[in-house]
């Protein structure tokens, strides 16, 4: 679904390691070794002898069949807690998709495949999975039902306060009982017997499969949870899995192991002994440096390579690859009463005036970005293809004449001048960097001044939540792998639509789409709207996200999920 | 000097209750709260992580509640990593920005001490001067360049040599903590040696130097009993805060060289408006560099007789 692109070193031709190089490198570095070799005269062979049995302790020898391989990377920072029943974030996500699995899970091709279900049937009103009579917990004993009916029980009962509550609510009564309306006794899904799970759907859903993979709907073993309460997923002793890997160290802030789950079902396929996570660290030279001075075999987890060590990455000549993250970008405008920017002719002008191929070659400047179409990104599965390959957008070329013709009518519609608007964004080098280029853009093509109000993340939510700006670059990462993550958006309900564009027509199409699981009719109802509100501007696509990461070559089926654990290293295999 | 002790340790309580009152007033102005995320929430689970974390109370109800906790040692619950209580991550992290600090202070307070004295004794001359140029340097360059640099120069070094020889970063056995120490205390020890130095130079033209050296005392002697003794005064003095700040301020250090120690998870915690890791950990470093203060205060005492704090203030 999401190809990774893959781009060498800065001379093309040079790809693949060499022998005698470091085996990150490509390509050969002649000029200097021949240079600083040359000036240290050898005395006696036997030292060069010696330099290079160092020079092999550098790169041990392979790992034999004996030896267990072990995979090391380095995180970013540490998951905040380890209960799928709470956990929001994607470090979690990556630790605990590894150590868990769901009724189903992410295959190689970010597809859905069987997890502990072995096999479902679903209609709009209910579903019906068969798990796996060999699914075990690390314990040795069985997964059933009843630890699906638990966690999914616990995570809806208002005393857990779970944030990702939300995820389960197409599940008949999940929203009523949330709101402490009903027992939890009263969620739709229930255990026919220990291999059966019945589910009652609130409404059609037509992506629930996908969200069975999903921490949230992950099992949990009534018995060992209540061992633990407010201390589940709290330390390695605190986690009961039943995935691939289980965790067998976790020194808070400093290190975490994961050592393969030998009672998983699926364990003869798990080529990898272990995953060590010996270094967190959110500064990126010293993940740089880490990575060069061979203690982890992966460059970049999940935010990627950052723009300021790619510089740096190209002329150490590591063989770096781009991945999609599948996150869309636009800028948002305001359009509360009395708001400029609630001017479709301004908004069209702006529309008119930007180019997101520029802005993504010239600002973004991380190969394997897109340029902004639409708010439903590329990689979005459609009725049976991708979304965009079934409902093609026309392209709005640009055009500055165009545009200004749009501002001249605008202006006579706002009383003759545009005043100085205000363009919120955050406090990273790159936000800084992107807003710097608009305000050129707007005074240059437009003649509109630009104020930048640089705030920290969370005074930028709440500005952006009270309304306290004109234009905000804002991005959205999915939630499923559906274009309705993206779709209801820019609904009139949804929280999430800071703008507060308002069209009842959008809103109609949208419940459409939310009232069915026939994916032709959901499907053509999205497009629908997303044509709707990118005629009338509602927002402005900038970019859709990649990222830049390098691993060893001993390294290989690193896939990359969208949606779901990233990385994923349940499919790959170290080389011997 | 009991009833004086006694004294500033009272003083020193209340000094961490207004610590504590006013980092709960000024947290709580800040726009935002620990539970708003990226993604808007539905207003029902906002509600019920409102209820769970009793900020659905009154703010005066709040700290009102916070105070009672306190009071019995109880920081609360994490909101960030919520199954970790205030206290775990204190008792978990504090350790080992501790042992950083106090090899980093071991660091700063024997340079800047050896520094501060040889400059001031080789005054005017071209090591004085050089030694002086470098303090400058250490005292205007922040501590993450020298974090990176020192952190790029040993990477190339193992590369070189083909073989580890200090880690590049992580947290465990004493070569780990070497290359973060020295970086850490750089700074400090910069610091150090100016104030060694200029103090050492004030002692060195007192009468007492002069009558010791007219009695025939040799050097070392002169040195070790009279200078050194009177001149490490003004820095025992910084010493208390200066440990404080080491521990606390590490956290730069902490960040380029992977390590768990205390001052990461404080920065974090601000940037998550996490209020209860906040609160506890501001209270916890107040009490922390109070403590300090008095202890020095005590010290002095035994380090120079002269000085009898406790005649001096009552």
């Amino acid at each position: 679904m999401c190809p990774a692109l893959t781009t060498c070193g800065s001379r093309p031709g040079t790809c693949g390691p060499s022998a005698g190089h470091p085996p990150w490198q490509s390509g050969t570095n002649i000029a200097t070794h021949g240079s600083r070799d040359s000036l240290r005269p050898v005395k006696n062979p036997r030292i060069v002898g010696l330099l290079l049995s160092l020079l092999a302790l550098l790169w041990p020898p392979p790992a034999g069949a004996g030896e267990p391989k072990v995979l090391r990377i380095s995180l970013t920072t540490e998951p905040p807690q380890l209960s799928s029943m709470k956990a929001t974030d994607q470090v979690s996500g990556f630790v605990l998709g590894h150590l868990m699995e769901g009724l189903t899970r992410y295959g190689r091709n970010s597809e859905i495949i069987p997890g502990i279900a072995e096999s479902w049937q679903m209609d709009d009103q209910k579903a019906r999975f068969v798990l796996r009579k060999n699914a075990r917990w690390a314990d040795g004993k069985p997964v059933t039902a009843h630890d699906f009916v638990f966690a999914w029980r616990t995570v809806v009962d208002p005393k857990t306060a779970s944030e990702y509550a939300f995820a389960l609510f197409p599940v008949k009564n999940a929203e009523a009982i949330n709101s402490g309306k009903l027992p939890l006794t009263a969620l739709g899904v229930s255990a026919v017997d220990d291999s059966t799970l019945a589910v009652e759907f609130e409404t059609p859903c037509g992506y629930f499969l996908s969200l069975t993979a999903f921490p949230t709907y992950m099992p949990v073993r009534e018995e060992f949870y209540a061992t633990k309460l407010d201390r589940f997923g709290a330390d390695a002793t605190d986690i009961l899995s039943n995935g691939p890997f289980k965790l067998t160290q976790w020194v808070h802030g400093a290190s975490l192991v994961l050592d393969k789950n030998p009672e998983y079902w699926n364990a003869d396929h798990i080529q990898i002994d272990r995953i060590e996570i010996p270094y967190i660290t959110n500064d990126p030279s010293a993940a740089y440096n880490l990575f060069i001075d061979d203690k982890v075999d992966l460059l970049g987890d999940m935010l990627g390579i950052p723009k300021e060590s790619l510089d740096r990455a190209q002329a150490d000549r590591l063989k770096m690859k781009a991945f999609s993250t599948g996150s869309a970008w636009f800028l948002e405008f305001n359009q509360r009463q009395g708001k400029v920017t609630r001017n479709w002719n301004l908004r069209k002008a702006i529309q008119l005036a930007f180019d997101p191929k520029e802005f993504v070659s010239k600002v973004v400047g991380i190969p394997g970005t897109r340029p902004g179409t639409s708010f439903i990104p590329y990689w979005v599965p459609g009725v049976n293809g991708r979304f965009h390959a079934e409902y093609p957008l026309k392209p709005t070329p640009t055009n500055v004449a165009e545009a200004q013709r749009h501002l001249e009518l605008a202006k006579g519609e706002l009383g003759g001048t545009i005043p100085e608007l205000v363009f919120l964004t955050g406090d990273t080098p790159a936000a800084a960097h992107y807003a710097e280029y608009f305000q050129f853009l707007f005074k240059t093509r437009l003649g509109i001044e630009l104020r930048i109000d640089r705030q920290i993340f969370k005074q930028r939510l709440e500005k952006m939540r009270a309304g306290q700006f004109d234009i905000v670059q804002a991005g959205w990462g999915p939630d499923y792998p559906d274009a309705m993550t993206f779709a209801d958006l820019f609904a009139s309900w949804n929280d999430n639509n800071h703008g507060k564009y308002q069209n009842s027509k959008y809103d109609e199409l949208v419940r459409r789409a939310q009232s069915t699981s026939d994916q032709k009719v959901r499907m053509d109802a999205m497009s629908e709207a997303e044509k709707l509100a990118l005629s009338e501007v509602a927002m402005l696509p900038t970019h859709e996200t990649a990222i830049v990461y390098a691993h060893h070559p001993r390294v290989s089926g690193i896939v990359r999920h969208v949606v779901g654990p990233d990385p994923d290293f349940t499919f790959a295999t170290l080389r011997e | 000097m009991l009833t004086y002790t006694l004294k500033r340790i009272g003083a020193g309580l209340l000094t961490v209750y207004f610590i504590a009152t006013a980092t709960f007033l000024a947290m709580h102005l800040v726009p935002g709260d620990p539970i708003s995320g990226n993604k808007a929430m539905r207003p029902e689970i906002r509600a019920n992580l409102e209820r769970k974390y009793g900020l659905d109370q009154p703010v005066m109800v709040q700290y009102g509640v916070f105070i009672g906790n306190m009071l019995k040692g109880d920081f609360g619950i994490s909101f960030t990593q919520q199954n970790r209580s205030v206290n775990d991550i204190i008792r978990d992290h504090f350790p080992v920005s501790a042992v950083l600090g106090v090899l980093a202070i071991i660091v700063a307070s024997v340079g800047g001490v050896l520094f501060g004295s040889f400059t001031a004794l080789a005054r005017g001359k071209l090591a004085d001067r050089t030694v002086m140029f470098l303090v400058i340097f250490g005292i205007s360059v922040p501590s993450f360049v020298f974090a990176a640099l020192s952190q790029y120069l040993v990477m190339r070094a193992n590369g070189k040599l083909g073989m580890t020889l200090l880690p590049v970063a992580g947290w465990g056995t004493f070569r780990h903590m070497l290359l973060p120490a020295l970086v850490l205390g750089l700074g400090t020890m910069a610091f150090l040696t100016r104030l060694m130095r200029s103090s050492m130079l004030e002692i060195v033209s007192q009468d007492y130097i002069r009558t010791a050296k007219a009695k025939g005392l040799p050097p070392a002697r002169i040195f070790f009993s009279h200078q050194l003794r009177n001149a490490i005064l003004p820095v025992i003095t910084v010493l208390g805060p200066a440990i404080a700040g080491i521990t606390t301020g590490g956290f730069v250090v902490e960040t380029v060289f992977a390590i768990p120690g205390l001052a990461r998870y404080f920065v974090q915690a601000v940037q998550q408006l996490d209020y209860t890791v906040i609160m506890g950990l501001t209270v916890f470093y107040g009490a922390f560099l109070v403590f300090m203060v008095i202890l020095v205060d005590i010290i002095y005492g035994f380090i120079d007789p002269r000085i009898n704090v406790a005649k001096a203030r009552s």
